[in-house]
């Protein structure tokens, strides 16, 4: 909830998006991000609130094909659109290739960065399914972890990536 | 007191409306600034203007006379557009430095000017560019100089009720290159110490037939550098052109101390940035016989 929203009587808005392949209609107020309404109108805990300022990349997700930070985006701007989340990325019981490379090579500790990295790498990863290590660095420069110094994480990008260029 | 109002007008004409029906109502690009001064409560709108539904603020078009650049375009798709890219390199590098890849998807380049800060990547290489900013209002359309339009920190030439719309850039005659440097103390996502603008047009025989220079984060706007252009034109960029580019850059500074750089040293950096800045312009200049 961004500023004194709270405090206000709520202008609402009735929104119609797509989220991870599914019609999905909200309502909000201005006030309220795509963040907000992810997490608490919708329940999609996955995508995490870390910095609220776009500093961190914990609440990334794929909008109209370009991650964003969605606490820089207004709720009621997503009308329209297609959202993509963490939750949509495994296939039934079957793990995205990032998300089971992450595991592979234990390249989360605390685990609130881990979903808005593996966003940031597959769209990353769209426009660029083989970079170098430094290429990959700059690609998740918006996206801080606080515990695992990085390493293991681009690890398991770099080796996803491998898995995924041989799958295609 | 009513809620926050959201309206996302298809025209120009409504926008303008809108900005002159409500005081203080703010106008939504990207977002990557104005949302967070909501959140921090540094601003408090009762209406917010998303432009990023009028179709001129949203498009690239390119003529044989000039190029327009939508101002809600964001860094990644203006990245993203080659022809751009080959006409305007040092614009499109200094779009492509503000913020993260998920900071590049929302963050526009009308944003980045109309936050005004002295920092603004954008800035100093839409300045060299010789850009011309479109406002509209209730006025009617305006252009106004790109080094006109910073006018203080979070202080722009719009009067009340304007926004922009667009920035029409030139297209650059034969043998012109223009480049961006900025120097942070990171490899990525800082803020500049000092940033460096500079384009060029060369004569046939080499030497520069016009020029502009443009200085970022050493002084309360981003500036055009008079005597830095007055050092570049007509010469070869040698090494006594580049001393007297280096002090003319020096001698513009006027900036602040703080935790990125003392005043010495921004004033020192901005010096050598513009030499380096200068040499990769004079490069692309030297390419493009286009």
């Amino acid at each position: 909830m961004l500023g004194r929203g709270h405090k206000n009587k709520m202008a609402k808005h009735s929104v119609t998006t797509t989220i991870n392949g599914d019609e999905t209609e909200f309502n909000c107020d201005t006030h309220n991000t795509l963040m907000d309404v992810l997490r608490s109108e919708l329940h999609m805990t996955g995508t995490k609130n870390g910095c609220g300022t776009g500093d961190c990349g914990a609440c990334t997700v794929i909008m109209n094909g370009r991650s964003v930070n969605s606490c820089l985006v207004l709720g009621v701007e997503v009308d329209g659109a297609e959202i993509e989340t963490v939750e949509g990325m495994a296939q039934g019981g079957t793990l995205h290739p990032l998300q089971q490379k992450f595991l592979d090579h234990a390249a989360l500790q605390c685990g609130i960065c881990t979903p808005g990295i593996i966003t940031q790498a597959k769209a990353f990863l769209e426009k660029n399914p083989d970079p170098t290590e430094t290429e990959l660095r700059f690609g998740l420069a918006g996206n801080l972890c606080r515990c695992t110094g990085y390493d293991k994480i681009i690890r398991a990008v770099l080796d996803a990536a491998a898995e995924m260029r041989a799958n295609k | 007191m009513a809620g926050l109002r959201y309206e996302a007008p298809n025209t120009v004409d409504a926008a303008i409306g809108l900005l002159s029906e409500v005081a203080g109502a703010k106008v939504l690009a990207g977002g990557t600034d104005l949302l967070v001064q909501i959140r921090e409560e540094m601003i408090d709108p009762d209406l917010i203007v998303d432009i990023k539904r009028i179709d001129e603020t949203r498009r690239i078009e390119i003529t044989p006379d000039y190029v327009k650049i939508g101002a809600a375009m964001t860094g990644a798709e203006l990245g993203e557009n080659e022809e751009l890219a080959a006409m305007w390199p040092g614009v499109i590098e200094a779009v492509e430095l503000i913020g993260s890849w998920q900071v590049q998807g929302r963050a526009t380049i009308g944003g980045n000017l109309c936050n005004a800060s002295p920092a603004a990547d954008s800035v100093p290489a839409i300045i060299a560019s010789g850009a011309k900013i479109v406002v509209a209002g209730p006025q009617g359309v305006r252009e106004i100089p790109a080094e006109e339009f910073p006018k203080a920190p979070g202080r722009t030439a719009l009067e009340a009720n304007e926004f922009v719309v667009s920035l029409v850039l030139p297209v650059p005659p034969k043998r012109s290159g223009d480049a961006y440097l900025r120097f942070i103390p990171r490899t990525e996502m800082d803020i500049a110490v000092v940033g460096a603008g500079v384009s060029v047009s060369l004569n046939e025989d080499g030497t520069c037939a016009s020029a502009r220079v443009a200085l970022g984060a050493v002084a309360p706007t981003a500036l055009l550098v008079k005597d830095a252009i007055d050092a570049l034109l007509g010469s070869k960029l040698d090494d006594v052109t580049l001393e007297k580019l280096d002090k003319a850059a020096r001698d513009a500074c006027n900036p602040i101390d703080d935790k990125r750089g003392t005043i010495e040293y921004r004033t020192k950096v901005a010096g050598v940035l513009v030499r380096r800045t200068a040499a990769i312009a004079w490069e692309r200049a030297q390419k493009q016989n286009g």
